[in-house]
């Protein structure tokens, strides 16, 4: 039984990591970039990314699973208004966002709501 | 004094296109992925402090590892003493998403020498923030610019990796708990605007499909989720996307 340092995991770990990155450079190179099989990469990449950022925001795992499920949804939908009433301003939603979430945050924290 | 003024602008140095475009790289990075890195590895670093682990790890993981959901994974099961396979499948199968990340990235850089040369250490370098930056601005650049541009956004990106993990590590315990839940926070709200963004349609019912089934996904698979959802999300994205284009008579 090998012994399991966290430098041992760590770098089996960044192995295990590098596998699917180094299998998307053997499959980019041999693409159409023009092709039915690229579009459908394509589709699969931002379907996994979409599904995951929400996934992270409706049923957090780790440091925000201990804020509130409102808090999330209320920063979302605030930056969300201004993000569309700016003409799909990203840094605009994403600062509003996080302004409204800081402050449900620092209220919850201090008791106030 | 006129002549003195005119040999400043040294007509020597020759026009450097790939400084001009790494900084251009570097400036994009800076204007928002660097602090949503730095922001999502503060609450990595400071993981890593309360876990008990060294400094050292905290960076490694960042830098090699480089997608939080993998590291986070790793981090989580090691504290638990799960067993090694546990870990190391379970880290990798959280970052999976490198895999059609890299196929969809890369044809953007086919004709370029440079990115050939290098395709291996361009894809151990790519995260999601440097990726919707390089998908966003490099289409609508020229070829030679495209590298060292990529270059530019991931330097930025994992120096801000670096210093984000330090942050958290030594800021552990000391900020206030809602500021550290804010930073947190910050990145997955940034990109969900990131992907409200895309232009082209078959993107675009992606994110849709992706962002609705998700979270159900999730609920039946929790480890195999964000692979399935892609899966299956996706192929209905792009059958959709086809139908659309077969039902409109092929134009676009």
């Amino acid at each position: 039984m090998i012994e399991q340092t966290p430098w041992f995991v760590l770098t089996l770990c960044i192995a295990a990591t590098f596998i699917w990155r180094a299998l998307g450079v053997g499959v980019a190179a041999r693409i159409d970039p023009n092709g039915a099989l690229f579009q459908w990469f394509s589709c699969v990449a931002y379907a996994m990314l979409a599904g995951l950022i929400t996934r992270i925001l409706v049923f957090p795992v780790g440091t925000l699973e201990q804020t509130e499920t409102i808090d999330r949804t209320a920063a979302m939908i605030v930056g969300f208004v201004l993000f569309f009433l700016l003409r799909r301003n990203v840094f605009a939603g994403t600062i509003v966002a996080f302004l409204v979430f800081m402050g449900l945050a620092y209220l919850r924290q201090v008791g106030g709501v | 004094m006129a002549t003195d003024m005119t040999t400043d602008s040294s007509p020597q140095s020759p026009p450097s296109g790939n400084r001009k475009a790494f900084s251009s790289g570097m400036l994009a990075a800076l204007a928002m992925p660097f602090w949503m890195v730095v922001g999502a590895m503060i609450g990595f670093g400071s993981m890593i402090r309360t876990a008990g682990m060294e400094l050292g790890i905290g960076i490694g993981s960042t830098l090699g590892i480089w997608g939080l959901p993998g590291q986070v994974a790793m981090l989580e099961l090691f504290v638990l003493g799960a067993p090694l396979l546990a870990i190391i499948t379970t880290s990798s199968m959280a970052n999976l998403r490198f895999m059609p990340m890299v196929v969809v990235m890369m044809p953007l850089f086919r004709g370029d020498p440079r990115a050939i040369r290098w395709r291996y250490v361009m894809s151990q370098m790519l995260s999601i923030n440097i990726w919707t930056t390089v998908m966003n601005r490099c289409p609508d650049m020229a070829l030679k610019d495209r590298f060292p541009f990529f270059l530019g956004v991931s330097f930025v990106c994992l120096i801000g990796g670096v210093i984000g993990t330090t942050g958290g590590f030594v800021l552990a315990g000391t900020m206030p708990l809602y500021v550290t839940l804010s930073l947190v926070f910050l990145n997955p709200a940034y990109f969900v605007f990131v992907f409200s963004s895309v232009r082209a349609r078959n993107c675009i019912i992606a994110v849709i499909f992706g962002a609705i089934s998700g979270p159900l996904i999730h609920q039946v698979s929790p480890d195999w989720g964000v692979p399935i959802t892609g899966i299956l999300a996706g192929t209905a994205a792009f059958l959709a996307d086809r139908l659309w284009t077969t039902r409109s008579g092929g134009s676009q």
